[in-house]
């Protein structure tokens, strides 16, 4: 059985990661906790944080808060003011190649450069949810009636990705070839993004509210049934015509949060009663992780190497499993 | 307690067009000493003079639901607002949502019972529209939003009476009446009210929903009578005699017979008002015939249908059965055994545009328990 170090933060967990070697809990109540070696804690936004996002390339946390400002820290101990726009909120932010970061406020997507002036990205309705692809400089926004997609070190008109209905968030598969979105009704959309075909992924009994790519990109894992529903997006077409891997199905439970692997086909699944399972893609193998809990799983991270998995629930609950043992 | 994490927040919706008084009930709400502190959400900070680190901008988006239904409308802004907000316990007590003066009140309302995460945390207390005394003619006049704001009132505050004539005010008063016979009216100078008036009314809650309706409780007609025709037909400053004798078949076709004319003539006593309500009384129903019909009607004509709320007394059944409805979302439950001193009596009203009275009336006839024994 792998042992966990629990935590109780008492504050609704938004996002955890790992900033080096250090479990990292950004909290709504606007401070990152790092309990690990001594309590630590570090006001990121005065009033409340409502979205925190890991940025892989840059190995930091980027952070918007009610406040009306973006930051990044990359260590836990200092953080970085990267934005202020004054009184309204941020709704979104993603971090991209070569230290480009972009957030989401009202009808507006910002991205700032490294050496850049910010560069404001205006929208006729309000911008849910953003991501960067892969390579260069180019930035995916979800919005009522489809996502589109800019380069924003130009002023080229953006491409439009159409597709009725409210898109919330927006993902990029990690070779760049596919835009997936979640919707408010219970779905994804997806797009080949060389010629816009449409891929739709239905089917779940609630909300999509996690999702995460694997190792190698070929499943998209997302939550919101009682099954880890894993997309496969290995071939030219992604999903469509194929049936999803289904991974953790319980008879009494949600999936509310979902983290791949960072190097094996393995996926932790966390489900609305704080249960966390470890199940391996290629004959569904489970391992449990944590028993359960008081309140829904609502994010998890894996450490560099994959041996700690870090997890926070909506009731503050908080842990690290080291699957070793 | 608001400490209790399962307890929904109650969220009261403020209406009503521009310079109705909304701003200045809001900012009565915040600066007057109740020991509750609420979170505001508005679409534009503009004149809130308190200092609330709570009041959140957002800009109003309707997002329609993909499922083909034209009416499944949501407020986007508010689900991802109040996900943000209700996120921390015991921040706050309450939400208040102010809307524009053009808003549609429908989408707002309907967030919070379609949106599976905001329905878990929220329950919608109350909809209160401001009216302005003054210029509510005029607002009908050049609107539909005004009079969809009246109509999907709970609570509907007639402000700024006193910039005007007692017959002027009776008048409006009538005209609030004739769209919306079921809420509760209060005139108020300056928006000045007992905020136990306007929050804390339960309106959306089935447990409670009519009981404290008196109105609900009368005869339809008789409602009818009252409001609509009596100050109307007394102080008719505002309407031409064209309207007045409209009124006065109206008036009669009303009372003998629910025909197709019913919806033509109910409006006709006001001008500029589209919207009518049907009041359908009747005995026992048979659940096995009522579910199928209520259910058909709002799928069909839920566009069509503002509010619709309803006591029904189930044959076999000791629990009074309520049911609620917003366009094609409805929901109903037991809510207490009938006492001993009532008329088991089925009830149900529809606020609405384009209703066809003789046919909904016909509809809910056909619903009724069939007697044990023949008499």
């Amino acid at each position: 059985m792998p042992s966990i170090a629990a935590y109780d933060f008492a504050e609704f967990v938004e996002t955890v990661c790992f900033l080096g070697d250090r479990p990292a809990f950004a909290l709504a109540d606007g401070t990152l906790r790092l309990p690990a070696g001594g309590e630590k804690a570090l006001t990121l936004h005065e009033g409340g944080l409502l979205c925190a996002a890991y940025d892989g390339i840059g190995r930091r946390l980027l952070s918007g808060g009610e406040d009306g400002r973006v930051v990044a820290t990359s260590n836990g101990e200092t953080a970085q003011e990267l934005a202020s726009i004054g009184r309204k909120w941020i709704g979104a932010v993603a971090g991209g190649p070569n230290g480009a970061v972009g957030f989401a406020s009202g009808r507006s997507a910002y991205v700032q450069a490294p050496k850049a002036e910010l560069k404001e990205l205006a929208h006729p309705r309000t911008v849910e949810g953003l991501a960067f692809a892969p390579k260069g400089l180019r930035i995916a926004t979800a919005h009522y009636d489809g996502a589109s997609m800019f380069f924003p070190a130009t002023d080229a008109a953006p491409t439009l990705l159409g597709w009725k209905g409210a898109h919330l968030d927006a993902s990029f598969s990690p070779d760049g070839r596919f835009l997936v979105t979640i919707m408010q009704e219970n779905a994804l959309h997806g797009w080949r993004v060389d010629d816009g075909k449409h891929m739709r992924m239905t089917g779940y009994p609630s909300k999509v509210k996690d999702w995460s790519w694997s190792a190698k990109g070929k499943f998209l894992a997302t939550s919101g049934a009682p099954a880890a529903i894993l997309w496969p997006f290995s071939g030219k077409d992604g999903p469509m015509g194929k049936a999803p891997l289904e991974l953790g199905t319980r008879g009494d439970s949600l999936v509310t949060a979902v983290a791949c692997h960072p190097a094996e086909d393995m996926l932790a699944i966390g489900y609305s009663d704080g249960m966390i399972l470890a199940v391996r893609f290629a004959d569904s193998k489970e391992a449990l992780l944590r028993r359960g809990g008081a309140s829904p799983v609502r994010t998890m991270a894996w450490d560099g190497k994959g041996g700690l998995l870090a997890f926070g629930a909506e009731n503050g609950e908080a842990g690290v499993v080291d699957i070793a043992g | 307690m608001s400490e209790t994490a399962a307890a929904p927040i109650p969220v009261t919706v403020l209406t009503g067009y521009l310079g109705s008084g909304k701003t200045t009930l809001l900012n009565r709400i915040l600066s007057e000493d109740h020991g509750k502190k609420y979170a505001v959400i508005v679409n534009e900070f503009g004149e809130i003079g308190i200092d609330n680190d709570l009041i959140v901008e957002s800009d109003e988006e309707i997002y329609e639901m993909n499922n083909g239904c034209v009416c499944c409308t949501v407020r986007g802004d508010l689900v991802r607002v109040v996900e943000g907000l209700t996120r921390r316990k015991g921040r706050f007590d309450a939400i208040l949502v102010e809307t524009t003066g053009l808003a549609d009140p429908v989408p707002v309302a309907q967030t919070f019972f379609m949106d599976e995460d905001v329905r878990a945390k929220t329950q919608l207390d109350a909809v209160v529209a401001l009216v302005d005394a003054k210029h509510l003619p005029l607002r009908l006049k050049d609107s539909r939003e005004a009079e969809d704001q009246i109509a999907f009132a709970d609570v509907v505050l007639l402000n700024k009476t006193d910039l005007v004539t007692p017959e002027e005010l009776a008048a409006v008063e009538a005209t609030v009446r004739a769209i919306n016979p079921h809420a509760v009216i209060h005139r108020t100078e300056r928006a000045g009210i007992d905020l136990a008036k306007v929050l804390g009314q339960g309106a959306f809650d089935l447990k409670r929903v009519l009981d404290e309706d008196p109105a609900f409780l009368e005869e339809a007609s008789h409602a009818h009578d009252d409001h609509v025709c009596g100050p109307d037909c007394d102080h008719d400053h505002d309407h031409h005699a064209h309207g007045h004798d409209h009124h006065g078949h109206g008036h009669d076709h009303h009372h003998h017979d629910h025909g197709h004319t019913h919806d033509h003539h109910a409006a006709s006593p006001i001008h500029d008002v589209t919207v009518t309500s049907v009041s359908l009384r009747g005995g026992p129903l048979d659940p096995k015939k009522f579910f199928p019909w209520i259910q058909a009607l709002t799928q069909e004509q839920g566009p069509n249908i503002l509010r619709l709320k309803g006591i029904i007394a189930f044959a076999d059944d000791p629990d009074r059965y309520v049911v609620q409805g917003v366009h094609m979302i409805i929901e109903g439950d037991h809510q207490r055994p009938w006492r001993d001193d009532e008329a088991k009596l089925s009830r149900l009203v529809f606020i609405g545009r384009q209703l066809d009275a003789e046919e909904l009336e016909a509809g809910f006839a056909a619903c009724a328990a069939k007697a044990k024994a023949p008499a």
